[in-house]
């Protein structure tokens, strides 16, 4: 397994300026697209609403990695059917325990190990694992996921790992 | 024809993400403490939004809005669990220990 590869460029000097204007040129694309509207208020709105966004980003430390850390590929979406489909059985079984009349929890809270994968993809699977109910990611700090479990069975399935095979799965070369 | 299908397969679309929603809402009661309540808000959060949002585009049928109802389904599903995290990481940080007794809410989170 490769090392996750982020080329820190120097930190908060002129190389990140053509990196800013390229990514306010393309909010402000963004924005003029879906809105489709041009007068004067809305493009002052959207200009001020990207600038916003550019600050934040800025702040967050966007530039000071890789730019463009996303990177789309086919199989994210064999993931995505995939992760439809464990909403869709983790959705029943949380409206089971919400509408059973003794509200019988097992409450658990456990640790990934997360750490084979990229900064990016830790986001993918924590965020995937927030997004199937009954499980919810608590903290990721140092490759390692801090995951609060609604049942005892859905700990278990993520301590088996499925979710982290198919995440570490989809950026393997 | 093919309307009628597409209409009643919306409709069942949008009746199953409202009884989602009001499954997370009844959870967001019942459940007793704050992490447990963020579970259940995750059912409206996710089956519920793609389910509405995906009733809705097939009323749109292929037009431009259903192109922005795609897009909002993505940013949602990008970002309610950011939000959902920066909520547990804060109610962590407050000092709110998850899944220690699930009987009680004298913490009064909600």
């Amino acid at each position: 397994m490769k090392q996750p590869v982020d080329k820190p460029t120097a930190p908060g000097g002129a190389g990140h300026f053509s990196a800013y204007l390229l990514f306010i040129a393309l909010l402000i694309a963004a924005w003029v697209l879906w809105s489709g509207m041009f007068k004067p208020l809305l493009l002052g709105l959207g200009v001020f609403s990207c600038a916003v966004a550019a600050l934040i980003a800025i702040r967050m430390g966007y530039f000071d990695t890789s730019v463009f850390a996303l990177r789309f590929n086919l199989r994210v979406i064999a993931f995505w059917g995939w992760l439809l489909k464990e909403i869709v059985k983790s959705s029943l079984e949380v409206a089971r325990i919400v509408l059973s009349r003794d509200l019988r929890l097992s409450t658990k809270v456990i640790e990934i190990d997360a750490s084979q994968l990229s900064p990016v993809d830790q986001v993918l699977l924590g965020n995937s694992i927030t997004l199937t109910p009954g499980t919810l990611t608590l903290d990721a700090s140092d490759g390692r996921l801090l995951v609060h479990a609604l049942t005892a069975e859905g700990a278990a399935a993520l301590e088996e790992g499925e979710m982290l095979r198919r995440v570490a799965a989809i950026h393997e070369d | 024809m093919t309307d009628t299908v597409l209409d009643i397969l919306s409709w069942v679309l949008l009746t199953l993400g409202g009884i989602s929603v009001l499954i997370g809402g009844i959870g967001a009661l019942r459940l007793p403490d704050l992490y447990t309540r963020m579970h259940a808000a995750s059912v409206t959060d996710s089956i519920g939004a793609i389910l509405v949002i995906g009733g809705i585009m097939l009323q749109a049928g292929l037009s431009l809005a259903t192109i922005k109802l795609a897009a909002i389904l993505l940013f949602l599903l990008l970002t309610s669990p950011t939000a959902s995290n920066a909520l547990a990481a804060a109610a962590r940080l407050a000092g709110n220990k998850p899944g220690i007794d699930t009987t009680t809410d004298k913490d009064g989170a909600s």
